[in-house]
């Protein structure tokens, strides 16, 4: 038994875990809405694009925080005006604008060559470096963000649902597209130093798309895919403490081999379904 | 009687090139009416305009009297194509339908009791209360097609704008779709749909509105249904023929069938009877 409580003796690991599962909840909820939208690349790009603020607020010696926060609000309206009002595609416009984004990050460190923080732990995360501040900035954004789905939560369902049509039964959908990428840019700036830049796409994608493998309704899907991103950051935090692999990829591994796993029960309950089916006929 | 809608010289287009040309049309409450013509005629632009959801270049939208000037219609409810819905989408008919209430209901994430109450009003109303929990993906498309209206009525509008209701389903179908559509403009609903079906809109609703760019001619099916009015407004050569009570519209071949093409088609064959069949 306390071999199995040794971690937690240690507060860098109860501040990693803690980090790490509402990291996971948080993006594990966001990632049902982003999905169901279609844009699951948008995790990569803004989390990239993201990077690019990161550079920019430290060159400018701003806040990181309200930096990365405002370029990747911006980016996440300017993706869903280009697609609104464009109508371009939204993996061209998530391609164009983040893409544009990191750019302008690689151009800075390139031409300011005598940076001296490291960027590493903003690309490939650092969840044993969390400190008990970013632990309360994540706690923080996951209310924040917890409350904005609650209380939009059927506004938010029909203007992901069908949103040109919703606008008519009185969603504010130019305000629902806002808020999403006010709350979009939370969650990647909350996450980018827990998971890093790398690993946020995996984050917000694969516990959602497991999810919808097994429900069709959106409530439950919602749940699985909250409660799935919780469960594997802390079952990835704990693994990777024995296995001494990165935190960040263990987390997302899980979450892969979790999606193997589903994808393999539902198909083979699928193929029995239809046996039965042909069986009976 | 006040007119529900009204358009007053209305100009638009996406381009250079407007779609609509200085439409002027008005619309009475309890009026069931069907917007007629050819793909690219500005049917669903004009929806869209009567909606709010576009904005005119020239002219006005009034509704109740009140120019739109970039807002929302007030009361209006909306049934899309079908081929626009999502079927992957992971809600019931229940979500469905419940999503109409979203100006009316609380806050909160789960419905209201009058929320409730209301869906399950309509759903009976429609003949698909015993559908209420199943996957919108698993409906045949006349089910589809009425947990769309169902959305629309929950929202208690004085106005139910369809964009080609009967498109994609079968011929029973369409007609269940009409009637259903003819029992609401009994109980004083304003219908406006749009449709490519002639001969349906020709037997079902009173009042018909061609449109190619431009509002071509309006009024009962019996007087707009000539072979000049049709042609003109699908610039080809139009037959309308009168028969048993029945208007029924076909655009004339244009100097061949399908023998002058194929000569020497490749024949089919019947199955010969199974044995003791």
């Amino acid at each position: 038994m306390d071999v199995l409580l040794q971690p937690f003796a240690f507060e860098f690991f109860r501040n990693g875990t803690v980090a790490a599962v509402l990291v996971g909840a948080l993006c594990g909820a966001i990632g049902v809405y982003i999905v169901l939208r279609g844009m699951s690349y948008i995790g990569h790009g803004l989390s990239h694009a993201v990077f690019g603020g990161a550079v920019v607020a430290y060159v400018m010696s701003i806040n990181f925080y309200l930096g990365a926060g405002l370029w990747g609000f911006l980016a996440a309206l300017l993706i869903n005006a280009t697609v609104r009002r464009a109508r371009v595609n939204p993996d061209a416009a998530i391609g164009v604008v983040t893409t544009a984004s990191f750019a302008v990050g690689v151009a800075l460190i390139s031409r300011y060559r005598n940076f001296t923080r490291s960027f590493d732990a903003a690309l490939f995360g650092n969840v044993l470096g969390v400190t008990p501040q970013d632990v309360a900035v994540v706690a923080g954004v996951t209310v924040l963000v917890a409350l904005a789905l609650f209380f939009n939560y059927k506004r938010l369902l029909f203007a992901t649902f069908d949103p040109e049509v919703a606008g008519v039964y009185g969603v504010p959908t130019g305000w629902m597209d806002t808020l999403f990428a006010l709350i979009l840019a939370a969650t990647i700036i909350a996450s980018m130093q827990i998971l890093g830049v790398t690993m946020i796409a995996a984050a917000i994608v694969v516990p959602a798309i497991t999810a919808r493998l097994l429900t069709d309704s959106f409530d439950r899907m919602l749940l699985f895919s909250t409660l799935f991103g919780a469960l594997t950051g802390f079952a990835g935090m704990y693994l990777s403490f024995y296995v001494d692999v990165s935190s960040g990829a263990t987390v997302v591994l899980l979450q892969a081999a979790l999606f193997g796993l589903t994808l393999a029960v539902v198909a083979k309950r699928r193929s029995l379904a239809q046996r039965l089916v042909h069986t009976h006929v | 009687m006040d007119p529900l809608v009204e358009l007053n010289g209305v100009t638009f287009g996406y381009g250079a090139e407007p779609v609509l040309r200085n439409v002027d049309l008005h619309l009475h409450p309890g009026q069931f009416a069907a917007l007629l013509g050819p793909s690219g005629a500005g049917k669903t632009t004009l929806l869209k305009l009567t909606l709010g959801t576009l904005q005119p270049q020239q002219g006005e939208v009034c509704i109740h009297g009140k120019a739109l000037q970039g807002r929302i219609a007030p009361h209006v409810a909306y049934v899309p194509q079908l081929e626009t819905v999502d079927w992957s989408f992971p809600v019931t008919v229940e979500h469905v339908v419940l999503m109409g209430r979203v100006r009316e209901t609380t806050p909160w994430p789960w419905p209201s009791r009058e929320d409730r109450r209301r869906v399950a009003e309509v759903l009976e109303r429609l003949e698909i209360a015993h559908l209420a929990g199943r996957h919108i993906r698993d409906l045949s498309g006349g089910q589809q097609q009425r947990v769309f209206l169902a959305r629309a009525l929950v929202a208690d509008p004085d106005l139910l704008v369809l964009d080609e209701p009967t498109t994609g389903v079968d011929m029973r179908t369409a007609e269940s779709i009409l009637h259903l559509l003819a029992d609401l403009n009994r109980q004083r609903m304003t219908v406006l749909l749009s449709t490519h079906d002639l001969n349906l809109a020709g037997a079902h609703v009173p009042w018909v509105i061609c449109l190619n760019g431009s509002v071509v001619a309006q009024g009962p099916p019996d007087e707009v249904y000539t072979d000049a009015i049709l042609s003109e407004t699908y610039r080809g050569d139009m037959l309308v023929l009168r028969q048993a009570g029945l208007l029924l519209v076909h655009q004339k071949p244009h100097g061949h069938g399908y023998r002058d093409v194929l000569p020497e088609p490749v024949p089919g064959a019947r199955p010969a009877p199974a044995a003791g069949g």
